[in-house]
């Protein structure tokens, strides 16, 4: 008893050590200050959201800390509407999939075809690297290439400029958290024709919802069923054959074990193999309508196994039909291990690589009495006393997605086109969409932290100084020698919290550019 | 500041400043000493290469059955058939630069070997591969950066593990530091003219950071910077009048050959030749694969004719993650199918053989009644090479869940 008071007494003073003298907690259970530094407003800016932009630490002091983190909190009653007119060009983010496969998709896929057949029908290939050349191309089938390319490089700008220029900033940080724990990989077939709805509708409308709901629309997404394979998946011992005439494949696993090990309870969280072909069972016909073409979610029954299945204790009745895998879906979200797993995932995301026991404990209660409710959890996790702890004060290094949006952030650049930004997230290792393995990227910091990823980010840093970036055009014009605007940078980057070194190397660049990329490389500027 | 020639091994010579000098550069020094870095250089073919078309088993009269327009020849006179290997297999006559390797012992080849899971899944066979833990898709790193951590303690520099692409692949993916490397000679800061400033600037910043792993990070980063300019990348001469091809693959090879003469302390290295996947009008002697043959074959000979002498510390190691049907299909190319060859060339490479159990191409001994069977788990030859050239002992960390079978012997001395 008397350790955990003690232990209560230390993270509340570790946290008047940052928050200054003037803590008070707002309501029960939160310790976020009422009246803090502007380090402080910066780090729940760096958590919360992707950094701060010039001016971003003066607002939030005027709407109050408490009040802007319950805002962010209820995305939906922030207006943004400077954003929705920075997304007005894409064409392609609001179309169905059937109409993206339709339009955008098919006409590329069968020109390749054609291409191919035609090297086929003409002999020797001479050319090393595939495709036809452009110039053997006619104006329609190069339109039909770009427009094939057009859905995901929109996908991926419309991403970063939400990043970027959002106010909701909270949902943004989610969006990437969920696609991340959900993730796909674009280059996995017809993975990339459900993209843009699994991201819009899918991933979106549930980052702050519950969990069940959220989990429930993966299950049901083509854009899943697809990169793990379930949409393949049947009933073993059938006498079917597939198009080709071999026999057709039976069980898949590896939907069903990503699941349990990624999904929901973690690869700790007490299920066996036999769960896992049980569960394999249980979704089998859950599968897609003609992927290449864009179709939707479909339950086959000729292909569900509709035997009797036992899930972790669970029996599950003969005949159940679909509602099979929605029992699994309950059975996973209601399981203690997954409200650990996923409260301690949220914890490292908000807090720590290696995140404070006692919080985990609490988000993982509260995860568990709010039957899910991921706004309680997340909340839970960014007023406690641990989040505002001086431990957590700089504790994660930016991952490569996070440094390069808050440096477009610090920078007050006006993102027109963020293909650059797209690429330059290709050269540092955490290509937006491309994720191969289901587990996602790693949020730590030894994952992000080596030789060429550091220079990478330095080089990555003078570009956008230097405004070699297309489409990322510098808004304000900072004066060469002034020591002002050097410090007006400093606040809005680091709050002001500059090491010497730094400091010293800045005051002694040549041009506003350059003093720019020596603060956006710099080691103060890789932590959040 | 006078210069001070610091020689290394087998006549390598690097320039360093006094005071100036790369700290892992002494490490480097040090570990050429007794025991000679070996160095491991991985070649994948991406997109499935028909392996029976590759290393011919021109010996199977069902060969000859199931592929009545791209099979090849039986050796014979012209420039049209197999090049014989052992009367039973031959390689493709656009491999013919491999056929001298193989003349002079330094070429093996693992023939019907490839993954236990059946996948026909370009994307998946190659993550199996890349991870080796073939059936499981969450293995967050890949099989050589668990080597790279296991042996983490061995003299390292920043260019101990190098892909010569734009990403790193997931072969060398996890915790230890691996670098990729489009192009060597634009590594290092780019600020134009000013890019010398600017990188000083940044390397005093990160000098005095009181950030222990952005300090350490950053001071190997300006180091292997200063590494790399020494051996001064764009001023390169192949020696041994060795030609690379004019592919992005012959580039990267080149560079291979770069850094392993500039004495960075490169152990491990990967390139990738890709678009093998030939389901249409495959060709055979002449066509689409011979023409990717023909670049595949040339690569490698030249990185061999360069690297001379050094190839006794070096070892090829070639994969693709799964081999082609045995018959060809409807229009004269070939579907996905299951096994497949690897090489592995070398001084030290036990060669002139093809290893492996052959499981025959008749329907009954076919995986599924159509793809080469497989006899040898592609990690077994991984497996080999780890311990056999690279010198680690205990591999289960780097192949969980794997239990090696007797070693083929691919190496003397082994």
């Amino acid at each position: 008893m008397i350790t955990r008071q003690m232990t209560v007494l230390t993270l509340l003073a570790v946290g008047l050590l940052i928050a200054g003298p003037h803590v008070r907690a707002q309501k029960k259970n939160s310790a976020v200050p009422d009246s803090p530094d502007a380090r402080a407003i910066l780090h729940v800016l760096n958590r919360i959201g992707y950094g701060g932009a010039s001016g971003d630490i003066e607002r939030v002091r005027t709407v109050g800390l408490p009040r802007y983190i319950d805002q962010q909190l209820h995305p939906a009653r922030i207006s943004d509407a400077d954003l929705a007119a920075r997304l007005a060009p894409f064409e392609t983010l609001q179309k169905s999939t059937r109409v993206l496969a339709q339009e955008y998709f098919v006409p590329a896929l069968m020109l390749r075809r054609r291409e191919q057949q035609q090297r086929a029908r003409d002999g020797v290939s001479t050319s090393v690297e595939p495709g036809m050349s452009r110039k053997e191309r006619s104006p329609e089938q190069m339109d039909a290439m770009r427009a094939d390319r057009s859905v995901l490089a929109e996908l991926s700008q419309q991403r970063i400029m939400r990043a970027v220029h959002s106010e909701r900033q909270l949902e943004e940080v989610l969006v990437d958290f969920w696609f991340n724990h959900f993730n796909v990989f674009a280059g996995k077939g017809a993975t990339r024709v459900y993209l843009t709805e699994y991201e819009r509708d899918v991933i979106r409308p549930h980052v702050l919802g519950k969990f069940r709901d959220l989990l429930g629309a993966t299950a049901h997404s083509p854009a899943m069923l697809f990169y793990l394979d379930n949409w393949q998946s049947a009933a073993p011992n059938q006498d079917r054959q597939d198009r080709r005439g071999r026999p057709a494949r039976g069980l898949n696993e590896n939907y069903a074990r990503e699941l349990m090990e990624l999904h929901t309870l973690g690869v700790d969280g007490g299920y066996t193999q036999k769960d896992v072909q049980e569960v394999a069972r249980a979704f089998t016909g859950w599968t897609i309508e003609m992927p290449r073409q864009g179709g939707g979610f479909k339950f086959e029954p000729r292909i569900h196994d509709d035997g009797e299945k036992v899930i972790l204790g669970h029996r599950i009745n003969g005949g159940g039909g679909k509602k099979d895998g929605e029992r699994v879906l309950d059975i996973l979200a209601a399981h203690r291990s997954t409200a650990r797993f996923i409260a301690t995932k949220l914890a490292r995301k908000f807090v720590a690589d290696v995140p404070p026991p006692a919080l985990v404990e609490r988000a993982t209660a509260r995860f568990r009495e709010t039957a899910g409710d991921i706004r309680e959890v997340v909340r839970t996790i960014v007023t406690s006393p641990e989040f505002f702890s001086s431990a957590a004060y700089r504790a994660k290094v930016k991952s490569p997605y996070e440094f390069v949006v808050s440096a477009a952030r610090a920078a007050d650049v006006e993102v027109a086109g963020a293909l650059p930004l797209v690429h330059a997230l290709r050269e540092l290792g955490m290509p937006l969409y491309f994720c191969q393995p289901p587990t996602g990227y790693a949020d730590r910091a030894d994952a992000w932290v080596n030789t060429g990823a550091l220079l990478s980010r330095m080089n990555f840093a003078v570009s956008l100084a230097e405004g070699r970036l297309r489409g990322v055009k510098r808004t304000s014009s900072m004066n060469t020698a002034a020591a002002s605007a050097r410090d007006a940078l400093f606040q809005t980057a680091l709050a002001g919290d500059v090491s010497e070194s730094t400091r010293a190397t800045v005051a002694k660049a040549k041009s506003a550019a350059q003093s720019l990329a020596l603060t956006l490389g710099s080691p103060d500027f890789q932590r959040r | 500041m006078v210069p001070r020639r610091v020689f290394l091994k087998s006549g390598g010579l690097a320039l360093v400043s006094l005071g100036f000098a790369p700290e892992f550069l002494a490490r480097t020094v040090a570990a050429a000493g007794p025991t000679r870095r070996r160095v491991l250089v991985t070649v994948f073919q991406r997109g499935a290469v028909d392996g029976l078309n590759m290393v011919v088993p021109f010996g199977e009269r069902d060969y000859y059955s199931s592929r009545p327009t791209i099979a090849i020849a039986p050796p014979g006179r012209d420039t049209q058939c197999a090049l014989d290997l052992d009367g039973f297999f031959g390689l493709h006559p656009r491999l013919a630069p491999l056929k001298a390797l193989y003349d002079a012992r330094q070429l093996a080849i693992v023939h019907a070997c490839g993954s236990p899971d059946g996948t026909r899944s370009h994307f998946d066979a190659q993550d199996y591969m890349e991870t080796a833990t073939p059936g499981v898709k969450s293995t967050p790193d890949g099989w050589l950066n668990r080597y790279l951590h296991v042996k983490e303690h061995e003299a390292q520099t920043p260019f101990r593990a190098v892909a010569l692409a734009p990403q790193l692949p997931r072969a060398m993916q996890g915790l230890a530091p691996a670098l990729a490397i489009g192009q060597i000679d634009r590594f290092g800061i780019r600020a134009g003219q000013a890019s010398d400033m600017v990188q000083s600037s940044f390397e005093s910043e990160y000098a005095a950071a009181a950030d222990r792993v952005l300090h350490s990070t950053g001071r190997e980063a300006f180091e292997a910077i200063r590494m790399l300019k020494q051996a001064d990348p764009s001023r390169y001469t192949p020696e041994n009048g060795a030609e690379y091809p004019r592919s992005a693959y012959g580039d990267a090879l080149r560079q291979i050959a770069q850094l392993v003469k500039a004495e960075v302390g490169l152990e491990i290295a990967f390139a990738e030749s890709g678009n093998w996947d030939h389901h249409v009008n495959e060709g055979a002697a002449i066509g689409q694969l011979a023409v990717r043959l023909d670049d595949f074959a040339r690569g490698i000979a030249a990185l061999v004719r360069d690297l001379g002498d050094r190839m006794q510390d070096v070892v090829i190691l070639t994969m693709s993650e799964f081999g082609r049907a045995v018959a060809e299909n409807g229009n004269r190319g070939t579907d996905h199918g299951h096994g497949n060859a690897m090489m592995v060339i070398g001084g030290s490479v036990r060669g002139g053989r093809v290893y492996g159990r052959w499981p025959g191409l008749a329907r009954e001994q076919r995986y599924e009644g159509r793809d080469l069977a497989v006899t040898t788990d592609f990690r077994a030859v991984f497996d080999e090479v780890v311990r056999g050239h690279l010198g680690l002992t205990d591999t289960r960390t780097v192949f969980p869940r794997f239990k090696a079978p007797a070693p083929l012997g691919l190496f003397t001395g082994g």
